[in-house]
């Protein structure tokens, strides 16, 4: 719950999820901003909200699909042509296996 | 400076057409200008010299055979880095996109470029459009015009710059919590964020994709509707833009305000609002009230909930699109990484900044399990609780005036250090997203200081006649905002 500390351990724990690394600086700096930011943003508490169904998007479009045509997708050499690394129309990666 | 770059796009438009200047003449004014004045500003990122030329040179053609000339062939614009533009790089500001040449073109960039516009470069703004002040790009900051002490405002502080410069006629921002509104008023033009799904969202690179609208900047209310003309309209390739007819936004320019009524939200004039600019903002509807306009008191009592709902929605959709960042895909890799997850964190780590990661953490830890329905879920509630506020406010009146921002621009790295003072600095724009109903800031004067005001004009959804209709208004009564002394 918001109202709550996040501690150092939770921070590193959701800053694996995001696959971000922090230095034990870094950690520090986001604990204690992120403790602020949330006890900020647990203000939304104070409204009962128990029959307010949410929304999600501002603009309710229904079945909003394109037309069912085959169109020329992004080209192989385009697609990689940003990647950092590519060989034979894939991207590189590290070994995983 | 030369006269053209003086010259509104309404103005520019004219001389074109008559052919008493040349496109080509236009877009080497503003190159020059460019070239004199944003080393001191830092309003562009990449400036497309041989592309501008080129554009200016096929508009020159278009302009001598009469063929296909619309008010925007060979005038000069500035876009924000956050939209893709086809072989120029688009970085949104950020290591992770330093290389990175889009293959296709967004389709606002499709439609100016089918109006003849000629494209000057691409503009500075806050990381992934995260910020509120143009300090967090990963390659420089943005000085504001009118004090190079200060900041121009964000995200699209780049194009609010350049426009406020006279280094571009006109450009187009991304507004996702007042990132054009806020920026055009520290600088001094004008910045309109339509309605969610006027405008469409294919190729702007994504923050919050339930937020996020495409919006032009510029030196005076006409021209913003001539580029709204252009932008405007259905796009196949983007399911969240609306399929509604788009009416010519000039013919809303008209004068007088009979009839129409003007809602000033109690809540919005409080503690915290600079006196100058409380000021400046009562003077400019009273000046709608002289045109004829009936003010009316309104109430958006959940306004004061906006900031701290949009700082749970928004990191959350951000931290769902920015996981395509990975060092596979685009442009940046870390070097050395041993294995696949490492190589992930490192190239995310070293090529985000600080801003970005703070986001991106915020969006995981509400979207983690067990934390869902206290955060995203009641956030999203509270935006309800929002978008019910502004119908109620617009059943009393057709439009609502308030300020665009707590405080004039304030100096760079004042609020560097201190994210969440940074974040209150939206709390009068962020409500209109959550929303999804059209906003637009307008020059409404200078503080003591010398640093521009903006009054804000919100309208229900797809009501941008209305608001240009106000906007009109106040400009005939208060002028334009001006050139700063550069």
């Amino acid at each position: 719950m918001a109202a709550e500390k996040i501690t150092r351990a939770e921070v590193e724990h959701v800053a694996h999820l995001a696959r971000l690394h922090f230095s034990p600086e870094e950690l520090d700096g986001f604990t204690r901003q992120l403790n602020e930011i949330l006890a900020y943003v647990a203000k939304i508490e104070e409204l009962d909200t128990e029959c307010v169904e949410p929304t999600t998007h501002a603009i309710a479009l229904t079945n909003a699909f394109r037309e069912d045509e085959v169109r020329p997708g992004l080209d192989v050499a385009d697609a990689l042509a940003n990647a950092p690394e590519g060989e034979d129309g894939q991207f590189v990666v590290p070994r995983v296996i | 400076m030369s006269e053209l770059t003086e010259l509104t796009i309404g103005q520019l438009h004219r001389r074109l057409r008559a052919r008493e200047v040349s496109a080509v003449e236009v877009a080497r004014a503003y190159l020059d200008r460019i070239s004199a004045v944003d080393p001191k500003v830092g309003a562009y990122l990449t400036v497309t010299e041989e592309l501008a030329l080129a554009q200016a040179e096929a508009a020159d053609r278009r302009l001598a055979e009469g063929r296909d000339v619309t008010p925007l062939t060979g005038v000069p614009l500035g876009i924000k880095d956050v939209l893709c533009t086809r072989g120029v790089r688009t970085t949104c500001a950020s290591r992770m996109l330093e290389r990175f040449v889009p293959p296709f073109n967004a389709t606002v960039m499709d439609r100016l470029e089918a109006a003849g516009a000629v494209m000057l470069g691409k503009l500075n703004m806050d990381e992934f459009a995260m910020g509120s002040s143009t300090e967090n790009s990963a390659f420089h900051v943005t000085r504001n015009p009118w004090d190079l002490e200060r900041i121009p405002g964000g995200s699209s502080g780049g194009s609010a710059a350049a426009v406020a410069a006279r280094t571009c006629a006109g450009s187009l921002g991304s507004d996702t919590g007042g990132s054009i509104r806020q920026p055009a008023a520290h600088c001094g033009v004008v910045g309109l964020k339509p309605t969610y799904g006027r405008v469409s969202r294919f190729g702007l690179v994504a923050f919050a994709s339930s937020l996020d609208q495409v919006g032009p900047i510029t030196r005076d209310v006409t021209d913003a509707a001539l580029l709204l003309n252009a932008i405007a309209g259905h796009d196949p390739a983007d399911s969240t833009s609306v399929p509604r007819e788009v009416p010519d936004y000039t013919r809303a320019l008209v004068e007088g305000m009979d009839g129409v009524r003007v809602g000033l939200p109690r809540q919005f004039f409080v503690a915290g609002l600079d006196p100058e600019l409380e000021a400046a903002v009562r003077a400019g509807v009273r000046a709608l009230e002289e045109r004829g306009a009936q003010v009316v008191e309104v109430d958006l009592p959940h306004n004061e909930y906006a900031v701290a709902a949009y700082y749970l929605v928004a990191p959350a959709e951000a931290c769902s699109n920015l996981s395509r960042y990975d060092g596979v895909r685009y442009t940046y890799r870390a070097a050395e990484a041993g294995n696949l997850i490492e190589m992930y964190k490192r190239s995310r780590s070293e090529a985000f900044g600080p801003e970005v990661k703070r986001r991106i953490m915020i969006g995981t830890y509400a979207l983690s399990a067990g934390y869902y329905d206290a955060f995203y879920k009641k956030a999203s509630q509270v935006r309800t609780l929002i978008v019910e506020d502004f119908a109620r406010a617009f059943e009393a009146c057709d439009v609502i005036a308030a300020p665009v921002t707590p405080t004039p621009a304030f100096r760079i790295g004042e609020r560097v250090g201190d994210p969440l003072q940074m974040y209150l600095s939206d709390i009068f724009t962020i409500s209109v997203n959550l929303a999804g109903i059209p906003g637009m800031s307008v020059p409404c004067g200078r503080t003591g200081a010398g640093l521009p005001v903006g009054l804000q004009l919100m309208a229900p959804y797809f009501g941008e006649d209305r608001l240009f209709r106000a906007a009109y208004n106040l400009e005939r009564a208060l002028g334009p905002g001006g050139a700063p002394p550069l």
